[in-house]
């Protein structure tokens, strides 16, 4: 039996339509992919069953970076990862999620003490703001043929 | 992660339990609970996810354009929030849409019912049912469980496809605008999607009888009122709102019987209704109009309909199942009434000032859209206000309630952490909306 991709679904700001979508994909594609994928983290199908984060061949990320706590946990995704791919505008150009980055002085204003309460960080940030990205799939949600290419190319690697 | 943590130094009447992300919903929460003298001490149930800020950010956009920004708030109900903002500004205009708009309306919301309510009854609560972690690991050699694993992707595909072929996309439909459709789906491809439609009829009937032999209950000690927009035909779009505990509003003042709750360590603001405890999402719906069901779905689903109303929070997974054989017995109906799509441009208005509300049943309860506009259509104020922050409260006393009662029965950490996060999903909560951005204001 060939050995199975390790694989995480990781998600940070955003709406989550790329894990939608994803969810979706498995409709047609699961009896392909599962036999070939470990999904080492993925919360929306299991919980997890280890506290850290562990060695993946691939890691899928959505959202893009509110919070100190999100740029480390991202730094730590990268290290376990072989491969790194943003899925979806968040994590690759930062939008919508970022539109704070672009409000006016009044509409700040207004978010400061929640930004500050809960310690947010100044500018939302993409993910290769933070890490080296690999992989792209961009789109509001994620462009599935993109997405289908890029498994396609490490299902079959 | 699903980080469990516990303090093992303490003894068995004092402890903490600490989950911090709870799996198999929608979005990030998190759960805080101290244990005291074999009480509950503290408990805090906290909405994770950080703030996009859509309320401030659809302020200075054309009303137009808001629809497709807020759709935005949530991948997974996208369609939910594309259609409530939808229906604020076309009220405020006094734009009626065409019949045609609302059929088409229809079958891309009954999409969603069926794709989203199937999310989380296949893989988010159907593996607590057999003792499972994942649908993944779901053993195909049982033919139960083979079978269920099977339906999870050709029901969610359904579902998917009926959504994609009215509206464009399942996930913020790119064909819906104020006043109409901006592209037509093809009326043949409509008419295809009756075979699936039917095809997993009798998958959904088997699945409201594996959720109806639940042995999960959990009623609250105290009275808790139902709210939901009550329609005629069940549309989820069209309607009154109405309580069980007898009050019924016109959807604009809807917001008038809200009282806002502020809860310090949550990204998310909670409420109560006429200053009472309240639940909404689809328990509420059938315990307010199950009459208003297909009488196809009332007919195959009568012995499952006789427990409504119910009290029991896990019969909201039996409702979501219902929804779902009404879906597709109401857009059967649909499908069989379209005989042609003429063509027809969305309805356009010149801009003026106004003040609009929009509500609809979202697939996990009452969506509230208000938005106010300047004399050139500009938006300069907008409130949102969504399900699962309605439900807030209600969870979080729940799950006190289920704690408290495990924690007497000396019940093991790990059991109370199994049996609570299946009760939150119970409620099927979704973070990503009730963190859309709260009006807070910190003390």
């Amino acid at each position: 039996m060939e050995k199975k991709i390790r694989v995480g679904w990781f998600t940070f700001t955003c709406c989550e339509d790329s894990t939608v979508m994803f969810a979706e994909l498995l409709n047609k594609h699961y009896k392909e992919w599962l036999p070939r994928l470990e999904f080492v983290h993925a919360r929306i199908l299991r919980a997890e069953k280890s506290t850290t984060i562990q060695p993946m061949d691939i890691a899928f990320v959505e959202g893009a970076i509110s919070s100190d706590e999100q740029e480390a946990k991202l730094k730590i995704i990268r290290a376990q990862a072989k491969v790194l791919v943003a899925i979806g505008s968040c994590a690759v150009v930062g939008s919508p999620s970022n539109q704070r980055n672009f409000f006016n002085p009044e509409q700040l204003a207004e978010i400061k003490p929640i930004l500050e309460k809960f310690k947010y960080k100044e500018k939302v940030l993409k993910l290769a703001d933070v890490v080296t990205v690999d992989e792209s799939v961009p789109g509001c949600p994620m462009n599935e043929q993109t997405f289908l290419a890029i498994m396609s190319k490490y299902l079959h690697a | 992660m699903h980080d469990s943590t516990f303090d093992i130094d303490l003894d068995r009447e004092n402890y903490d339990i600490k989950l911090e992300e709870i799996s198999k919903i929608e979005g990030a929460a998190s759960l805080d609970i101290k244990i005291r003298n074999k009480k509950v001490e503290d408990l805090k149930f906290s909405i994770n996810e950080w703030k996009r800020f859509y309320t401030q950010a659809i302020r200075g956009k054309p009303a137009l354009a808001v629809p497709q920004l807020v759709s935005r708030i949530c991948g997974t109900c996208s369609n939910a929030h594309l259609l409530a903002s939808v229906k604020a500004v076309e009220n405020a205009l006094g734009i009626v849409p065409s019949a045609q708009t609302k059929l088409l309306r229809k079958l891309l919301y009954y999409g969603l019912i069926i794709r989203d309510h199937a999310l989380h009854l296949y893989i988010f609560a159907l593996p607590d049912l057999f003792g499972k972690s994942s649908i993944l690991d779901f053993d195909e050699n049982d033919p139960v469980q083979h079978e269920l694993l099977d339906d999870t992707f050709t029901v969610k595909e359904a579902g998917n496809q009926l959504s994609i072929v009215s509206g464009g996309r399942s996930v913020h439909a790119p064909f819906v605008a104020v006043g109409g459709f901006l592209k037509l789906p093809s009326l043949e491809e409509i008419k295809k999607q009756k075979e699936s439609l039917l095809s997993i009829r009798p998958k959904i009937v088997h699945l409201i009888d594996v959720f109806a032999k639940s042995p999960f209950k959990q009623e609250m000690k105290e009275p808790v009122s139902f709210t939901a927009l009550k329609s005629e035909d069940f549309s989820f779009l069209d309607g009154q709102l109405c309580s069980t505990d007898g009050t019924c509003v016109p959807d604009s003042q809807f917001n008038n019987h809200l009282n806002a709750v502020i809860i310090p360590y949550s990204h998310a603001r909670g409420f109560s209704f006429n200053g009472k405890l309240f639940m909404v999402g689809s328990v509420a719906r059938l315990n307010l109009y199950k009459d208003a069901l297909h009488a196809k779905t009332k007919e195959t689903a009568a012995p499952y309909l006789a427990r409504f109303p119910s009290n029991n929070l896990y019969d909201n997974n039996v409702a979501q199942a219902i929804e779902i054989l009404h879906a597709i017995d109401a857009s059967v109906e649909l499908i069989d009434s379209c005989t042609e799509l003429v063509p027809e441009a969305p309805i356009k208005v010149p801009p003026r000032a106004f003040k609009g509300t929009g509500v609809i049943e979202a697939p996990r309860g009452t969506l509230f859209y208000e938005l106010e506009t300047n004399e050139q259509g500009t938006v300069t104020k907008g409130e949102i206000i969504v399900p699962s922050g309605q439900n807030q409260i209600l969870m979080e006393r729940a799950i006190r309630e289920l704690v408290e009662e495990l924690v007497m029965q000396d019940t093991p950490k790990d059991a109370i952490i199994d049996q609570v996060e299946r009760l939150i999903r119970a409620f099927d909560p979704c973070m990503s909306c009730a963190s859309h951005f709260l009006k807070v204001k910190w003390r």
